[in-house]
């Protein structure tokens, strides 16, 4: 719903070039043949595979959408507890009537073609790769990290203000909005290509902040990711 | 014998997933039931071990239409539970911020999701070509309800700048004032709004049920005051478990509630019943206008009842500019001590009232957390309103009866995947 934050020029723009066939949160019709399959959300049940796999069989292309999808995103979290933990701490005596798997991000299930990262994902990135897909151009996402772009956005840096920040892992795109914002990086963009988590490291010894301290922030939406297993 | 099957698998034009099943032979309903699917989402749980600074960032992401309203009540159970009493300041900017997402919520609910049920549509896309000029009204709403909001914490799907014990960044007073011009502007584009709901026929369909709200002597609650209830003693919100009594059903990943009758609504229309006399002189003007009165017993309303909260929430949001550009703004340091202990955070979510409850530790970590959603309590109360409703309109045909129950469901505004802890509705 997120995208549906576009202008009214935008959105009409967008209207003209594509047919949306299949949107149940705005559209009470649906088709079952597509181009593109927009995918929002993370994996957290078995009847879920299989329908995400059906997908994939009628979309010639599928893009993730946000973090839940790209990265397995806060759904993860849960992941830290067995999922008999997890059933009984939220239903109690009434966790017999439901399941719940392991969160995953969707490419754990499925290929995925394109990702639009960020949580909420960005309404110009989304365009961007829509635009790219129409014209059969490959979307180009940045691979390097935060931190440039925090620089360039003129903010101070996290660390000198003693906090932790995953902006130096993190992959850019986002302008380092959070940090804008007066908070840190948490790293919902996922990992950049190469994460250079010895420099992280050191960056962390330099302000006297523990491994610890960044691993917690790091479970927040990168739980799924190699690097955390 | 006329057998009428409606099955309705994933309700659309509502968030997440919900089924609605209808099963009657011979004018005898054998099966009426409205199923939430939506996958589990264990919230209470991802929050269980997280630093409270984080603890907002990640209840926030219950839900992408009404973040600020998860993040305000998450951030309010915090200094709860630390005894954290917010500056003057913070709650001006705070409430300013709660009426960017009402506004954009209501928007969004009243000409995107509902609007096209009356205009004969199966969504707001057509009419782009038919009502172009409603279409780029509601989304020049909805952008001033994202810039208001933009300003205040940078941005509106979860917000960044509002933090435990206050603002992490402070809004540009020039950006304020120009938004002020844009919001007086705004009342040209509700009045058209209005003109529009005058010609749409609402179902003349009446259930009353218990009517629970926030309600706070000093104004129409959002943000702050004690649990109302049309049936009952108003009661303090540390006594919320009281009321809300949820309970597990096999067909429905979400919890339902109960508390004086058999179920209760909350949200605009529940709102609206119970704290009528505290709406602005504009929006009581507006209700009149468009035939709606305290108490209205007609679920179908829930709609106008959010159409003329849009009005009050133009008048406050105003008025708050006034009083932040009159006093200024200063930074206040958000000096945090974390304690051990429990603290409950309770708001009027869009779509109705909305609970986090944590327990932290000395070291500001949460060890037991609770959210109970807005949709989890309507859940039963759609349940009793199709029950009453289906015998009354069983004569009509099939897609008939099957839009009628659909149009009850998406009244309500449903945030099911908020509540699953959905919508569906299958003839059968």
């Amino acid at each position: 719903m997120e995208v549906l934050n576009l202008t009214g020029e935008e959105m009409l723009d967008l209207l003209g070039a594509v047919e949306i066939v299949n949107f149940r949160e705005a559209i009470t019709n649906r088709a079952d043949n597509y181009d593109i399959a927009f995918v929002e959300g993370s994996i957290t049940r078995e009847s879920e595979i299989p329908r995400l796999q059906q997908i994939r069989e009628q979309a010639k292309i599928v893009v993730a959408l946000g973090s839940c999808a790209c990265i397995g995103g806060v759904n993860c979290l849960k992941n830290h507890l067995t999922m008999n933990q997890a059933l009984q701490m939220v239903y109690g005596d009434s966790a017999k009537y439901y399941d719940t798997i392991l969160a995953r991000p969707i490419s754990a299930v499925i290929r995925v073609d394109y990702y639009v990262r960020n949580c909420p994902p960005i309404t110009s990135e989304f365009l961007k790769v829509v635009k790219a897909l129409l014209l059969g151009r490959k979307p180009e996402i940045p691979s390097y990290p935060v931190c440039t772009e925090c620089k360039v956005a003129g903010n101070i840096c996290v660390f000198e203000l003693g906090k932790t920040c995953l902006g130096p892992v993190t992959r850019a795109g986002c302008k380092a909005i959070c940090v804008t914002g007066g908070r840190h990086c948490w790293g919902c963009r996922g990992l950049v290509d190469e994460p250079n988590i010895n420099s992280e490291e050191e960056i962390l010894k330099k302000y006297g902040l523990t491994v610890e301290q960044v691993v917690e922030k790091f479970k927040i939406y990168n739980t799924y990711s190699e690097v955390m297993r | 014998m006329t057998r009428v099957n409606v099955n309705v698998h994933h309700v659309t034009r509502i968030e997440g997933h919900g089924n609605l099943v209808l099963n009657a032979k011979g004018g005898k309903i054998e099966e009426l039931r409205w199923e939430v699917p939506e996958s589990p989402r264990f919230f209470e749980a991802m929050l269980v071990g997280r630093h409270y600074d984080d603890v907002h960032h990640i209840a926030s992401r219950i839900c992408g239409i009404c973040s600020i309203t998860h993040t305000t009540a998450s951030i309010q159970a915090t200094e709860a539970a630390f005894g954290i009493q917010p500056s003057e300041q913070t709650i001006l900017l705070r409430k300013l911020l709660y009426d960017a997402e009402l506004l954009e919520s209501h928007v969004l609910h009243i000409l995107f999701l509902a609007a096209p049920d009356f205009l004969g549509v199966d969504s707001v896309i057509p009419l782009a070509e038919t009502h172009k000029d409603v279409v780029v009204m509601a989304l020049r709403l909805k952008k001033l309800a994202y810039n208001l909001a933009e300003t205040l914490a940078e941005r509106k799907t979860h917000p960044l700048s509002c933090v435990v014990g206050g603002f992490a960044k402070l809004p540009d007073l020039n950006v304020l004032k120009a938004l002020r011009k844009r919001l007086a502007d705004a009342y040209a584009d509700l009045d058209v709004t209005v003109g529009l709901f005058k010609t749409f026929k609402i179902p003349d369909f009446a259930r009353e049920t218990e009517y629970i709200a926030l309600r706070d002597p000093k104004e129409y609650a959002f943000i702050s005051g004690q649990i109302a209830s049309s049936d009952a003693p108003t009661v303090s919100i540390n006594d919320y478990l009281n009321v809300t009594n949820e309970f597990c059903v096999p067909h429905s990943t979400a919890k339902y509630t109960r508390n004086k009758r058999d179920a209760y609504m909350v949200g605009a229309l529940a709102r609206f019943n119970l704290n009528f006399k505290q709406l602005s002189p504009r929006a009581k003007k507006i209700a009149k206008e468009l035939g709606i009165s305290a108490p209205n017993h007609n679920p179908y309303m829930i709609t106008v009842a959010q159409l003329v909260e849009t009005y009050h929430v133009l008048d406050d949001s105003i008025s708050l500019i006034d009083q932040i550009l009159e006093r200024g703004l200063k930074g206040e340091g958000n000096k945090v001590k974390p304690r051990a202990g429990r603290g409950i955070g309770v708001v009027e979510a869009p779509r109705g009232i909305l609970f986090h409850d944590y327990v932290y530790d000395d070291r500001g970590i949460i060890t037991k957390a609770n959210c109970i959603i807005p949709t989890n309590q309507n859940h039963n109360n759609i349940q009793k309103d199709l029950e009453a409703l289906v015998p009354e309109i069983l004569d009509k045909s099939e897609d008939e009866i099957r839009l009628m129950m659909e149009m009850l469901v998406r009244a309500y505004d449903p945030c099911i995947s908020c509540s699953t802890h959905s919508l569906n509705v299958t003839f059968t």
